[in-house]
């Protein structure tokens, strides 16, 4: 497969680049965190997404989708990363969208895609228990009780969870914490007894929350996928994740670099444009050649998705892995091209930085993904 | 079957029958390169037969047109072809500056007496050439070069010195970058002209890298000549008189690229035995598997991480060229990155070794043959324009930054 969009990918780009600009820039962001919504996105913003076809972007076309596949999702992650927009994109869109598509039976399809592609529902998955990333070391408990399941355990950094209508959780059935044998994923409703969620706010103005289970009943119908056989239908939930998080950095890196060389042509020090200085030309030059990198990984990430599914874990660490450290590349380079007033709040380039921050955290930093590689290649 | 897919059969049937055994060990390193050449003296019976029905094939060139010795094929079967040689592990039959650099700039800016002049044996591994570009005076700033190229009716009569010519020592033709009007602005006097090395008034004196190799030459022009038309309408000079400049730079983008594709030699590495695998047999794996030493174990891993970035990189940045799309300066790019990645690699590669990759004779490491391929890979980012000036045509080109 060829390395460039196909025209109808570049379309919908261009659509994107076009609404998201005039309906929600940076300085969106900044009026949400500014207001202190409690949401933490704008609902009818969400509503237009999903008139659009974008909420059910993964979503195939007999469930109301618009089935445009995981570059088309990239595609769209970029263009919100530009514009730092807020939006359950990520969590329903994506990671729940691709649960679905790819682990769940026919009727947990048939009762949530629809549900997704139409903006009805928000969803949310939860997977991390410690400050750090791993899948494997779930412990939250998945007791066996009666038919069903007592679920007990704490999750973290879950995106959206405040907001989210049905949790996608991931627990032990079986084993023990480290092993990747025995996890359960399960469909819980964000109203069932004993789930408390509280927001957290996070550096980066997004939503996120701690979600406690505290013995939460489950049935072998909110099973999604099998018993005690999770690890992997998870990892390849992660993997789209971590894709759409990649493309999303890829775009919030290329526009804070955007900015900065705007800057630098603009500024003026000792009688001339601080671009002219070398020091900072190579510097601005060698940041340009990493995200070029950037994108081709998290283009192949994406591609490989749709072509490959079950077997685009490593190229997407790697894309998570270029993607995290060279946005923050960007963003540290951007703050101090702009010296002081890249310090300010007032500016929006610190927005950036603390977006890139959060994302390239999300589902495995870059030594998280690096470290896979290793082990994938067998060192 | 699509049309390509016919063309993939059919390479790959000629391939086997006509690619001989000898010839399809892939990894084949720097010393098994045929380039050709009138002073060449094929390694083995095979590598001539291999260059010979290549070459009768139009394969050497396979992009190139059919009636300039080449292959005549659309980009996208190139690509099946070379996929096809690699399934194979065919060796490349031949490489050479013509075929990287003058070739295409002879397709781009020759005239179609020169194309049929130069080009076939290029494609046939007949005639070698050697670049003269460089001068003691002109290095980065090479469009401050001196060499004197004067009128004399029916020739050229050039007087200068060039240095750091790459095999100038074993090339038959040189193409050089001479200064035909002193008087005009630097960039302006230039003229890209074609002179036979076989000549008392060209001589060339070898110097010895910090490899331990002699692969370039200072190249000495003592009233050398160049006819005005090597053959009848075959000028000596390639483009106008005076506009060398633009043919200078055309074939330095070619020269980039080529030199990027060189560092894609971690393409291989990805693909087969990584870093890693290499590392754990010269250092050791801990229990579990994991490599015996944690922190060459992260450098690897990151290392890993841009090398295969960057063959993703190589392969968007072809498939947007096909597309129409895409940015020239991007040579720049790749031939920055592409280079600096492959020092690192050996700085890795260096450390794993250890005490035993720094013996530099002997049959144990091949006579050093790490070391000396650590040592080599340094001028990998000065040649061809170092990186500074990559990252200066960057910041110009593509950021379009004031004043670069
Ligand atoms: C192995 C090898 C093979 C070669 N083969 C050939 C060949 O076949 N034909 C040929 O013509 N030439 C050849 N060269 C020459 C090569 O192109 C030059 O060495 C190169 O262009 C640099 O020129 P220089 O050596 O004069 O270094 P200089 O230009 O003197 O550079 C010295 C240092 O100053 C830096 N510098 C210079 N200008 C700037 C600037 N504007 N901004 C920032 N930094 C700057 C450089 O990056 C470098 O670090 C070869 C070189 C090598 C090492």
């Amino acid at each position: 497969m060829s390395l460039v969009l196909t025209e109808e990918q570049e379309m919908l780009r261009d659509a994107a680049h076009g609404f998201l600009e005039r309906n929600a820039p940076v300085s969106a962001l900044r009026k949400l965190r500014d207001e202190n919504n409690p949401d933490g996105f704008s609902r009818d913003l969400w509503k237009e997404m999903a008139e659009m076809g974008w909420a059910g972007i993964l979503v195939g076309e007999t469930h109301g989708g618009a089935d445009f596949g995981f570059v088309g999702a990239g595609v769209l992650a970029e263009e919100m990363g530009r514009t730092l927009t807020a939006s359950p994109f990520l969590s329903t869109s994506i990671l729940a969208a691709t649960a679905f598509n790819k682990v769940a039976n026919d009727a947990q399809k048939q009762e949530n895609l629809p549900k997704i592609a139409g903006g009805e529902a928000l969803y949310a998955l939860a997977v991390d228990e410690a400050r750090k990333h791993g899948p494997a070391k779930t412990a939250m408990q998945a007791e066996k009780h009666g038919n069903g399941f007592k679920l007990s355990g704490d999750k973290t950094f879950v995106a959206d969870g405040h907001v989210a209508d049905k949790i996608i959780v991931a627990a032990r059935s079986a084993g023990s914490a480290g092993e990747q044998d025995g996890l359960t994923l399960f469909l819980v409703d964000a109203k069932a007894k004993g789930v408390s969620v509280e927001r957290t706010q996070m550096v980066d103005s997004r939503n996120a929350a701690r979600i406690r289970f505290d013995g939460v009943e489950a049935t072998g119908e909110d099973v999604i996928g099998e018993v005690d056989g999770g690890y992997m239908a998870l990892e390849g939930v992660l993997n789209a994740g971590r894709a759409g998080l990649s493309a999303e950095m890829s775009g919030s890196a290329q526009q804070a670099f955007a900015m900065t060389v705007t800057y630098l042509k603009e500024r003026k020090q000792f009688g001339t444009e601080i671009g002219t200085f070398q020091a900072l030309q190579h510097r601005a030059a060698h940041l340009y050649s990493e995200i070029e990198l950037v994108k081709s990984a998290v283009l192949k990430a994406l591609q490989e998705l749709d072509a490959n599914y079950g077997m685009a874990g490593p190229i997407c660490s790697l894309a998570k892995a270029k993607a995290g450290e060279v946005a923050k590349l960007a963003s540290q380079e951007a703050v101090q091209m702009h010296g002081g007033i890249g310090m300010t709040d007032e500016y929006d380039i610190g927005f950036f930085m603390k977006r890139i921050r959060v994302a390239q955290e999300m589902f495995g930093d870059g030594s998280f993904h690096a470290d896979r590689l290793a082990q994938m290649r067998g060192y | 079957m699509s049309e390509l897919e016919t063309f993939r059969a059919e390479a790959r049937q000629w391939l086997e029958e006509n690619c001989p055994e000898e010839m399809r060990d892939g990894a084949a390193g720097e010393e098994n390169i045929c380039w050709g050449g009138r002073q060449w003296r094929f390694q083995s019976d095979a590598q001539k037969v291999w260059l010979e029905r290549m070459a009768q094939k139009g394969w050497t060139v396979p992009a190139w047109p059919k009636e300039y010795g080449g292959g005549g094929l659309s980009k996208e079967e190139v690509k099946v072809l070379k996929e096809e040689m690699r399934k194979l592990k065919c060796r490349s039959p031949l490489e050479s500056f013509g075929i990287w650099m003058l070739g295409p700039a002879l397709l781009k800016y020759g005239t179609h007496e020169q194309k049929l002049h130069f080009l076939p044996p290029i494609a046939r591994g007949e005639i070698r050439w050697c670049q003269g570009y460089s001068e003691p005076n002109a290095g980065s700033d090479l469009a401050s070069l001196q060499c004197k190229c004067e009128d004399k009716d029916d020739h050229w009569l050039v007087n200068g010195q060039k240095v750091w010519t790459s095999y100038a020592d074993k090339s038959d033709w040189i193409f050089v970058l001479v200064r035909t009007d002193p008087k005009a602005t630097k960039h302006n006097g230039i003229s890209f002209i074609l002179i036979d090395m076989d000549q008392k008034g060209v001589s060339t004196k070898p110097i010895k890298l910090i490899s331990g190799n002699s692969p370039f030459c200072e190249t000495f022009f003592d009233d050398a000549t160049a006819p005005k038309e090597h053959a009848p309408g075959v000028s000596a000079i390639v483009g106008e008189v005076n506009r060398g400049w633009d043919v200078a730079k055309y074939l330095l983008t070619h020269e980039r690229e080529m030199i990027s594709g060189g560092a894609g030699s971690v393409g291989n590495a990805m693909s087969s035995r990584g870093m890693g695998q290499v590392a754990a047999d010269e250092v050791g794996r801990e229990e579990g598997g994991r490599l015996a030493d944690p922190l060459l174990r992260a450098k690897i891993a990151q290392a890993e991480v841009d090398g295969w970035a960057f063959l993703l990189t190589l392969e968007r940045m072809k498939d947007e060229a096909k597309a129409g799309q895409g940015v020239g300066a991007n040579s720049s790019m790749l031939k920055y990155y592409g280079t600096e990645y492959n020092k690192r690699r050996f700085e890795i590669l260096m450390d794993m070794g250890g005490s035993e990759e720094l013996e530099w004779e002997g049959e144990r490491t091949a006579d050093g043959k790490r070391a000396r391929n650590w040592l080599r890979t340094k001028a990998n980012s000065i040649e061809g324009g170092t990186s500074e000036v990559q990252l200066n045509i960057i910041a110009k080109r593509i950021l379009e930054l004031p004043g670069a």
